[in-house]
């Protein structure tokens, strides 16, 4: 696109600036965002608005980077985390991240929160070459390289977890009579689309669908409509809330099904307890992470680090808490990609080590889940393993299975 | 109890803004145009793009002071009609191939009509009942958008990506300085249009219902015909600035076009002065920028922040930036006298 | 049959929800002719008091009778401070104070209690209710309070003085001041019994959507339309309207085909807009007769 002159001789100084620095300094080598003693995280997240329960996964974050520049920094660099709320409005987000990226100049921008806003800026980054690392979202669009090289994921794709589901189904229970649930969002229909691949050729096991809306305050008459038919197990791909309601409303009407709920809705603290540890039993999932609230992990040496960073850099979080739990391993891969780069701080270089990731296993991930990448490959996660839930916490059960489709 | 509610007609719900005072004078508006004109040969891409921005909101807020500073009507429901523009003009760019400036006048025309057919059973309603009709409106479009039924066409949920044109004819200039100025344009073109709409016969009829309707009825007004001018010159105006928007942000999704969006193009027009069309550019700006210092001065209450401030504007100016420019220009007018 | 029977059954269940606040909305209506957008962040935060009262110990009923009395005296010192400096201003004015007031509440809501869910204790308990399968006993619980809290206000409004000289105050505020009731306290009292009522439909939704600051977001848009459905001016009305909402948008859900479920909102405001059309002041409200 022609650039106006002025922007064009600023680029050329730049470039003889660059030249001369690289020359001065040899073997280092940055993009805008990156120097010697600091390197700039963009990151957008909802802290107003409908879904400002994600905002704690930037307060998070902002945590454990202060934690690491307490500890020197990445390969003697500083962090510099800045974090925009957008209020998950796509244009709010368009507009955070350009300031983001022309007037904080920040050198990638890391796990933006939600399928709308990242789509918003999907282009926009793209087309500037600014890094769109570990989206804060499911969606399994993002793990597209050749289209978009410049955007990876983190997290099982609802796709990946909703055909493990299916799978567990076809084999523990073929003859069962399935309802599902879901969020009328690309939340849910990623996951109804990738229930109806997994069931592919037995399509009638699901007898029936039902969608909700967000701006729902309750969702208990579904619940009502579902159990008329006659389903005796229950998909149930719903947010934290409407899962807690979807548990406790189940045990009131006496629905004895099987329930499976989405994995972004297994939090202890969050959903679990809510709706009512009595009322949740039995209920399954998957997780790829550990639960913080779970004393199973007591001794984990990963967990202890987790809860130690916690106790001294963020001691008001609820540790049940997912989200928490999330931001940590998402902000320790960013820095691990990071130490990877070692002196080249190119977005390019960038990339290509967040495309290089060899059984990478953050702290916080269950043992045998580890973050795989390469050239084809930009779904970091893709392993879960099934859980029930009993008691008080989620028992692991079977093996680390891998969400991965037959075909791309 | 009587059967009937008995209410005695009080001052008009929507106040008049003496026609003088409509608009800024002459010598003003040549200096803020210059001043929109210059700005963008000096500031980086991004802020060029958030002044693009504050242009688009305007002219919606324009659109609503049509409404209800011209004629009466309360609306909180201008997101609805702002997202037909820009969905209008996503779907004949990406989907028909359309030049960008000529989904414009479509999505302008299409909103007209939208807004006219809206206007009919409005007719019977006023007041708080009319907002809460609008209101309706606001909140149920985005559900409309996310139907399955139209999903080839809107892309449902998950939205549509718009391409940004370059500037044409190779001028040397970037996409976002070119759609500034292309906005700016259609802006001042608008707002002209709008002055005299209302400085118009027409406008006149507006006032009349506006002022008190039994009386326009009255006086020969033919107050549906005029309710429903309103309702679709309205509309088609907040259509083109969906569109506009829809070009500059380069994506259009459902969740974009909230209830949120209504709420805030109603607080621009409360901000800016109800019925006084220069003040849309105050309110718009408030709307854009107040939120960004809002979150600059505490993330976690930025809503709290934003609400005081809200609040401060309206203890310290209830009637909005026109009752700052009026005391303004009573001051110079002190000045010019000594 | 069956599913007919069923989904009417959880429609009223969940009419309750917005019969409840239909409540709040129409006495504050009575009190200053205006719809506060902030009812709903209030009810909120009247809940959340309790809750955190209840949190630190003490029992349910004492932390209810403590909240109506904090939020009572909330609304009338929210007006004071903050509406009553408006009240020369223009409705429009008085509106974007609303808003204001919405987005301040709800965001200190968030910042004090946070966005994660909270479970909320229902004094009804919550087993199914006689044995039905469709209503629990909490939701059997909300009807009731709800239909007795409408029978008080009824009898505030008719029998007594205050009630009366409220009613006057607000639509005939000019004459009202000539028989020397002081309508600018009607107000402040308006206010404080809208924040009661809607401290009571908070404590009373929150059991079933969990408690947590946006949870009024969806409450408050159908508690209107059920007020403007029944008539802004009855209380029975604004009751019936929720009841009559929540049953229609489930049977329209359930027995439209395709879009039905996923245009429940938009088809229930169109309905009311439709009934409004045919009868502008709702099914129950007076007619209001403009003097020119």
């Amino acid at each position: 696109m022609p650039a106006p002159l002025r922007t064009a001789a600023l680029g050329a100084a730049a470039a003889v600036f660059v030249f001369v620095s690289g020359s001065a300094f040899a073997q280092k080598k940055y993009d805008t965002g990156a120097t010697d003693t600091e390197v700039k995280i963009g990151h957008i997240v909802p802290y107003s608005g409908p879904a400002s329960a994600y905002g704690i996964i930037g307060k998070t974050e902002e945590a454990y980077f202060k934690m690491i520049n307490e500890n020197g920094g990445i390969n003697g660099r500083k962090i510099k985390f800045i974090s925009y709320d957008d209020a998950y409005s796509p244009p709010k987000a368009v507009e955070q991240v350009r300031k983001l990226v022309e007037s904080d100049e920040v050198l990638v921008v890391f796990n933006a929160l939600g399928t709308p806003s990242n789509t918003a800026i999907q282009k926009y980054l793209n087309s500037k070459k600014v890094p769109q690392l570990f989206v804060a979202t499911g969606a399994t669009k993002w793990n597209d390289p050749t289209h978009f090289p410049w955007t990876i994921g983190w997290q099982p794709s609802y796709q990946s977890e909703a055909r493990i589901y299916a799978k567990f189904l076809m084999k523990e229970k073929p003859d069962a009579k399935i309802a599902v649930l879901y969020q009328n969002d690309d939340f849910g229909k990623d996951y109804l689309k990738g229930l109806k691949d997994g069931f592919a050729g037995k399509t009638s096991a699901i007898i029936a669908e039902e969608s909700y809306e967000v701006s729902e305050p309750t969702i208990d008459n579904h619940i009502v409509k579902l159990k008329a038919t006659g389903a005796d197990v229950l998909i149930s791909i719903t947010t934290p809330k409407f899962a807690a309601q979807t548990i406790k409303k189940m045990a009131e009407i006496d629905w004895k099904a099987l329930q499976i709920v989405a994995n972004v809705s297994t939090s202890v603290g969050a959903v679990m307890k809510p709706a009512g540890f009595e009322n949740g039993q039995g209920v399954l999932s998957a997780h790829y992470a550990k639960d913080a609230g779970d004393a199973q992990w007591k001794d984990d040496p990963g967990m202890k680090k987790f809860l130690a960073f916690l106790d001294k850099h963020y001691p008001d979080a609820d540790r049940s808490n997912s989200q928490v739990i999330y931001g940590y391993g998402a902000a320790q891969t960013m820095t691990k990609i990071l130490e990877m780069c070692g002196d080249d701080l190119t977005r390019a270089n960038i990339m290509k080590q967040a495309a290089d990731l060899k059984d990478f296993t953050p702290d916080t991930l269950l043992p045998g889940v580890k973050l795989n990448t390469s050239a084809t490959d930009f779904a970091p996660i893709e392993q879960l393993q099934m859980m029930r839930f009993k008691g008080e916490k989620w028992e692991m059960f079977g093996d680390v299975i891998s969400g991965e489709a037959a075909t791309h | 109890m009587s059967a009937v509610e008995e209410v005695v007609t009080e001052a008009p719900a929507v106040e008049a803004v003496p026609k003088r005072a409509m608009t800024l004078g002459l010598g003003t508006s040549l200096v803020v145009l210059a001043a929109l004109v210059i700005a963008p040969l000096f500031v980086k891409n991004f802020i060029i793009f958030q002044m693009t921005m504050l242009l688009i909101y305007a002219l919606a807020v324009l659109a609503l002071n049509i409404l209800t500073g011209g004629s009466g009507q309360f609306s909180l429901g201008q997101s609805a009609f702002y997202a037909v523009g820009a969905y209008t003009s996503a779907i004949l760019m990406e989907h028909v191939g359309m030049n960008y400036a000529l989904t414009l006048p479509i999505a302008g025309i299409i909103c007209f009509a939208f807004g006219f057919v809206f206007g009919q059973p409005a007719l019977r309603l006023s007041g708080v009942y009319l907002a809460l009709a609008t209101f309706a409106l606001a909140v149920a479009m985005p559900q409309l958008l996310k139907l399955g039924f139209f999903e080839h066409w809107t892309g449902g949920v998950q939205g549509l990506v718009v391409t940004k044109p370059d500037a044409p004819f190779g001028l040397p200039m970037s996409q976002d300085m070119w759609l500034y100025y292309f906005t700016l344009v259609i802006g001042v073109g608008i707002y002209i249009a709008s002055v005299n709409l209302l400085r118009s016969r027409s406008g006149r009829a507006f006032m009349a219902i506006r002022d008190n309707e039994i009386a326009a009825s009255a006086m020969g007004v033919d107050v549906a015909l005029y309710k429903t001018l309103a309702f679709g010159v309205s509309a088609g105006i907040t259509g083109v600035a969906g569109g506009l928007g829809a070009i500059a942000v380069q994506f259009v999704a459902p969740d974009g076009y909230t209830i949120t969006l209504a709420i805030s193009l109603f607080l621009g027009m409360v901000v800016g002065g109800v019925g006084w069309l220069p003040g849309s550019i105050v309110g718009s700006a408030f709307i854009i920028f107040v939120p960004n210092i809002a979150e600059g001065i505490s993330k976690g209450l930025s809503g709290a922040v934003f609400g005081v401030l809200l609040f401060l504007v309206i203890f310290l100016v209830p009637h909005g930036a026109r009752q700052v420019a009026m005391v303004a220009q009573q001051m110079l007018g002190k000045l010019k006298k000594n | 049959m069956e599913l007919f029977t069923n989904q009417v059954l959880a429609g009223i269940a969940t009419g309750a929800i917005y019969a409840c606040m239909a409540l709040a909305v129409v006495m504050i209506y009575q009190a200053i002719d205006h719809l506060n957008f902030a009812q709903g962040e209030m009810a909120m935060f009247s809940t959340f008091i309790s809750w955190q009262l209840m949190q630190w110990g003490i029992p349910y009923w004492w932390a209810f009778l403590a909240t109506l009395i904090i939020s009572f005296g909330g609304g009338i010192l929210i007006e004071r401070l903050l509406f009553k400096p408006l009240a020369k201003a223009p409705i429009l004015t008085n509106v974007a104070g609303f808003i204001a007031l919405f987005a301040i509440v709800n965001s200190v809501a968030g910042l004090i209690w946070d966005f994660t869910i909270k479970q909320y204790p229902s004094p009804f308990g919550s087993s199914p209710f006689l044995g039905s399968q469709l209503i629990s006993t909490h939701q059997a619980g909300m009807i009731g309070v709800t239909l007795l809290l409408l029978i008080l206000l009824f009898l505030f409004f008719q029998y007594t003085r205050i009630g009366l000289a409220m009613r006057a105050a607000a639509s005939l505020p000019e004459s009202a001041r000539l028989v020397g009731i002081n309508t600018s306290w009607m107000i402040a009292l308006g206010w404080g019994m809208a924040t009661a009522i809607g401290a009571i439909a908070g404590i009373l939704i929150a059991p079933v959507v969990f408690l947590e600051p946006n949870m009024m977001g969806g409450v408050l848009i159908y508690g209107f339309a059920a007020a403007v459905l029944g008539g802004l001016t009855s209380p029975l009305g604004a009751v019936l309207g929720g009841f009559l909402v929540g049953v229609f948008e489930n049977l329209a859900g359930t027995y439209i085909p395709g879009v039905g479920n996923e245009l429940k909102l938009p088809i229930a405001l169109a309905l009311i807009i439709t009934v409004l059309v045919v009868k502008p002041a709702g099914l129950l409200g007076r007619p209001i007769v403009k003097r020119v």
